[in-house]
């Protein structure tokens, strides 16, 4: 196995051009973890964590651009403010140490279904940032997620950041795991309202193939919201908007819990999360 | 020497002894990481091994074909079963599990092959070459119907398996235990019978609750995987460097399987990460030795986290049904209790589970009448075996619930129920076993019951801080469906083996002068497994030789058999030992002192007494110092050593139709109350409060004792709330620790202990084990907090979201 360290992000897309099969590794969190238990077996490793543009973050054009080398940690330190939802889910993954290794550049990368950050990605539209040696293109995060496992990064891309809209209005992340910390999610939840566009977003983890939006529920919850005065919806509303939630999964049963109660568990986050962004939308909470 | 002096030497006590918490001699090197556990150990030129395991729970093979795994550059040799040399099946006790898998495989994950390679990946690549033929047979995964269906598929040929009738062995079943007390006793003639009798019964209790219960499979869970190190030795034999829990008994199994005397194989104890049972049975013992008198190289085995939830066994999954009949005023009338426990492939500690299980079934509660039947069976599951608090554990999940319902049947505090009924010394088990020893039951209830209570959520300075709700910082709630539950739960214990096994331990104990100063050498083959007993081995030497510096030698076999870490048994067991070889330098001590004279004329042995180096009398003072006594140990001085073996009193076999007999050397007790808060919606929990009550006869070590029972209690913890070794159709789904989950420090609360010190005076300092029994009584304490905040039945341990909000899984 090759074992390549650019040290810019030239070299780094070089890198990736030339070895094509080659695995991009940053934090090392999941790579390390594959290869350990023989899962996979690459012909190169590219090692990230010496490409300085990949671990800064700062304002660009109405967004926060988000390195993709950034650790968790600093996310949960950092942008709290400026990008609640997936600040929330940065803290719910995993450890202390694993956080200070993992990256949102790596959770794109695996893909998991289960991935903590892709539901807050997807809740607050997020964009996805694709560099190769042929330029940069961006790719919604809501058309990032192709099939199990598979993206949109072609495989002489790595991703470089990720663009996160300056939130306008209340966003959540919840998680359920069978204990009290360090757990994959059994299945997860964002929600994120838009105060100016008058838009919902939604991001369910661990509940189909892939990360999914739940579009009919944004669209219900988007028409039945007091936008002006943010007044509490109905109990109907609340449970409609809980159910549109559920029914956008399409879990399975595996180890970590059965269909039915990843549906169960979905809708009654969706009703908290709504409750929650309620209370803070009326109080102006961004 | 001045008189003075000698005043002061009387008053003094030495320190780190008996009842002290001095700082363990691993402690440092295992908190900055510089402990060498088993898996560290590295030799110039050392071969690494690996095993090829079995991808079905159940097949035939019809051929094993190493030609291309031997063609892979850097391997040194690819073993199968042909190549045992001696002995080609091992076992605890039953002789039934082959070293490397002949004719059938009965479990996924068997060992049928093993490699040795200049490079663990090279060993793994040959690996891959192998080429096993089988043909696939049905696996026999349902242990009710292994216990039961005569038309079951056998897992074993009844030929195949050693005799042991005591047991019942019928089909898959490998053993029956049934005990029959009170009228079940009389009616033994047939079923009929006792039907009849139990119609009466039942005809008569003011009120009766049945239920089945499940405890799942959990697993130890320990941090260093399987791992140890063989070394061809010039004698034709081999040293072997291993974690395990009792250097003997590996030696017992691995010598006949090597085809050599018990002499020729050497067992040295490494570094163990911990053990909780999963380190009783062997793993790679037999395969390194057998590698590296193949190779004539030394050998280095480790497992991965996933090879290792197959290279040990778990704690048995059980399915047990109960009936338990009471009084209008809450007396127990009668209880019935079936009790099934799923060996696996092959039988590891299973009869000892299954006597356990039947015995200390119907917990500690004087029943008039009791009717249990507990089984182990056969089946292609992964093998169970030895897990903290064996047997009684499941047993004490279901007899506790059925306490709680039945309480709540008769409108009873769950404490009064169970003080109504409560066992205490001269209580009789239903094996007929008299408890002659302190058993204060009642009061340790109430004594849990009345400890301060946990503030309530209002009452926290920041309630809606994620830590401390169920669900934690993934920020399910914030307080939504949050709803607060009491249980309580307690256990009774068997402590040190049971039914006719004569556990001794050995002790070598040398005391000598070296550099002017008193030093005493400890040597036993006990092993250290995280539990402290190399602490408590120096604290009883300097407690009975009055000497500080206390040397504990490695644990080997160049001295005599030790037992096994296990049965909360080493500080009474090995414990006992020292103290007993102590006893013997101390005699001798006092029988040179006399011969030099120095002993006044009058004074009896029992006036004297080891104190600060000194020999010291009760009313003469310091006699002599010890360095003047025996004289430098290298200059010629004396040296006084002694080797004991220590025995507990004897106990019995269980009768194979009643059940009856003295099987228990000890009993141990704790009661716990677990404060919970339950999301009801969401079916997650946290618990608040794990407060316990034991009763220890001794404290030895009190630092070491509140981590057992802190320890024990977050292992109960896990088995109500999260670890279980998800077994579909023979296969495990979840081998790993993403997905078996162990709890973290945010899922283990504040744990309250009050220890009673009421001494058995049948032990060494009166002391009782204590590692097991929070085990038994946290997890139905737990569970039966959340079905308190929920009302739910919460049958199945570990209770799962699903059984909270009610889907059915």
């Amino acid at each position: 196995m090759e074992f390549l360290s650019p040290s810019t992000l030239e070299e780094a897309l070089e890198a990736k051009h030339a070895h094509p099969d080659g695995v991009p590794i940053m934090g090392g969190t999941d790579v390390m973890v594959e290869l350990n238990f023989d899962k996979r077996r690459p012909q190169a490793l590219i090692d990230l964590s010496r490409v300085p543009e990949l671990s800064e973050w700062g304002p660009d054009n109405g967004t926060v651009r988000l390195g993709a080398g950034v650790s968790y940690s600093r996310i949960v330190e950092g942008l709290g403010a400026g990008a609640p939802g997936l600040a929330k889910a940065a803290r719910t993954v995993a450890s202390p140490q694993i956080r200070n290794r993992g990256t949102v550049g790596g959770n794109l990368g695996g893909a998991s279904p289960a991935g903590d950050t892709h539901p807050a990605l997807l809740a607050t539209d997020a964009v996805v940032e694709l560099a190769s040696v042929r330029g940069r293109r961006r790719v919604a995060a809501r058309d990032f997620y192709l099939s199990l496992r598979e993206t949109a990064c072609r495989s002489d891309e790595l991703i470089t950041a990720v663009l996160l809209p300056e939130p306008t209005g209340p966003q959540q992340f919840a998680k359920i795991g069978t204990r009290n910390a360090m757990v994959i999610a059994v299945t997860s939840f964002s929600l994120a309202l838009d105060r100016q566009r008058r838009v919902v977003g939604t991001g369910l983890g661990a509940a189909a193939p892939t990360p999914v939006r739940a579009e009919a529920a944004e669209e219900f919850l988007a028409a039945e919201f007091d936008w002006e005065g943010g007044s509490s919806p109905s109990e109907a509303v609340v449970r409609r908007f809980g159910d549109l939630v559920a029914s956008a999964a399409r879990p399975i049963d595996d180890q970590r819990g059965s269909s039915a109660y990843r549906k169960h568990a979905l809708s009654v986050m969706a009703r908290r999360a709504l409750s929650w962004s309620v209370t803070e939308y009326r109080k102006g909470a961004a | 020497m001045a008189a003075t002096t000698r005043v002061t030497d009387l008053s003094s006590t030495t320190r780190d002894g008996v009842g002290t918490s001095p700082r363990r001699p691993d402690g440092t090197l295992k908190v900055t990481g510089e402990f060498a556990y088993s898996s560290d150990m590295w030799m110039e030129d050392m071969l690494w091994g690996a095993t090829l395991r079995s991808p079905h729970p159940h097949a035939r093979i019809l051929g094993i074909d190493i030609t291309e795994a031997l063609k892979v550059a850097g391997v040194q040799a690819v073993l199968t079963h042909e190549d045992v040399p001696g002995e080609k099946r091992y076992g605890l006790e039953y002789q039934d599990q082959p070293v490397l898998a002949f004719d059938k495989v009965r479990y996924k994950g068997e060992a049928v092959a093993v490699v040795a390679a200049d490079h663990p990946e090279t060993a793994r690549r040959a690996m891959e070459r192998i080429r096993v033929d089988y043909e696939v047979l049905e696996p026999v995964s349902d242990s009710r119907r292994a216990a039961m269906d005569p038309e079951c598929p056998l897992v074993h040929e009844p030929h195949e398996l050693p005799h042991h009738p005591e047991y019942n062995p019928r089909g898959n079943r490998l053993r029956y235990q049934p005990v029959r007390t009170g009228a079940f006793a009389g009616a033994t003639g047939s079923d009929g019978e006792q039907e009849e009798v139990l119609a009466r019964l039942r005809a008569e209790a003011a009120a009766v609750v049945t239920t089945e219960y499940e405890v799942g499979m959990q697993d130890q869970a320990f941090l260093g995987p399987e791992s140890g190190l063989a070394v061809p030795a010039e004698d034709g034999g081999v040293d072997l460097y291993v974690a395990t829990q009792w250097l003997h008994v590996d030696q017992r199994q691995i010598a006949p399987a090597l085809g050599l005397d018990q002499e020729q194989v050497r067992l040295t104890l490494a570094g163990v990460g911990g053990a909780f049972g999963a380190r009783e049975d062997l793993s790679m013992q037999i395969h390194a030795c057998m590698l590296a008198l193949h190779t004539g190289k030394p050998v280095k085995f480790v497992y991965n986290r996933e090879e290792s939830f197959y290279g040990h066994v778990h704690r048995h999954p059980a399915k047990m049904r109960y009936e338990h009949g009471a009084t209008a005023d809450g007396r127990l009338l009668y209880a019935t209790g079936e009790v099934i426990v799923d060996g696996g492939a092959y039988a590891s500690a299973t009869p000892a589970v299954v006597g356990v299980a039947s015995s200390l079934g119907m917990g500690p509660y004087e029943i008039p009448n009791a009717w249990m039947d507990a089984y182990g069976v056969y089946t292609t599951n992964p093998p169970c075996g030895a897990m903290r608090g064996f047997g009684a554990v499941q047993a004490c999940f279901a007899y506790e619930s059925q306490m709680d319902k039945l309480a709540a049947e008769l409108g009873l505090h769950p404490v009064e129920l169970r003080v109504r009924n409560a066992m205490s010394q001269g209580s009789k088990v239903i094996t007929g076993q008299e408890i002659d020893m302190p058993l204060p039951m009642a009061e340790m209830l109430e004594r849990c019951r009345d400890l301060p209570m946990p503030p309530a959520r209002e009452q926290l300075s920041d309630p809606a801080d994620q830590r401390t709700l169920p669900g934690g910082v993934a920020g399910t709630t914030r307080g939504e469906g949050v709803v607060r539950g009491v249980g309580y739960g307690v256990g009774l214990k068997n402590l040190c083996f049971s039914e006719g096994f004569d556990d001794y331990s050995t002790a070598r104990v040398r005391m000598e002068v070296v550099g002017g100063e008193p030093v005493v050498l400890v040597h036993t083959a006990a092993a250290e497994v995280g539990q402290g007993l190399v602490t408590v081995k120096g604290q009883i030497a300097r407690t009975e030789l009055g000497v500080e510096k206390v040397v504990i030698a490695p644990s080997d076999t160049q001295v005599g058999s030790a037992g096994s870490s296990s049965a909360s048994r080493q500080s009474y067991m090995t414990g006992g030992a020292v103290k007993t070889a102590c006893a013997s330098v101390r005699d001798e001590i006092f029988s040179l002192a006399r011969k030099k004279g120095l002993v006044p004329e009058g004074l009896e042995d029992t006036d004297l007494s080891l104190s600060g180096g000194k020999v010291v009398s009760a009313t003469a003072g310091a006699l002599v110092a010890l360095p003047d006594l025996l004289g430098e140990a290298a200059e010629g001085g004396a040296v006084v050593e002694h080797t004991r073996e220590f025995h507990h009193r004897p106990t019995e076999m269980l009768d194979p139709e009643l059940g009856q007999g003295d099987s228990h050397t000890q009993f141990g007790m704790c009661v716990h109350r677990a404060v919970v808060d339950v999301d009801v919606d969401l079916g997650l929990v946290k618990v608040v409060a794990l407060d316990a009550v034991q009763d220890v006869g001794k404290v030895m070590h009190p630092q070491q004792l509140a981590g057992q029972i802190q320890g024990g209690a977050t292992q109960g913890l896990g088995l109500a709330l999260m670890e279980e070794v998800q077994v579909e159709g023979s296969e495990i789904r979840n081998p790993s620790f993403t997905d078996y989950l162990i709890p973290t420090i945010l899922d283990t609360p504040p744990m309250r202990i009050d220890v009673l010190e009421r001494p058995d005076p049948h032990s060494p300092y009166g002391l009782r084990g204590a590692g097991e029994p929070p085990t038994l009584s946290s997890t139905p304490a737990i569970v039966a907090g959340v079905r308190d905040a929920t009302g739910r039945p919460l049958t199945h341990a570990p209770v799962r979201p699903e059984d909270i909000v009610g889907i059915d899984v």
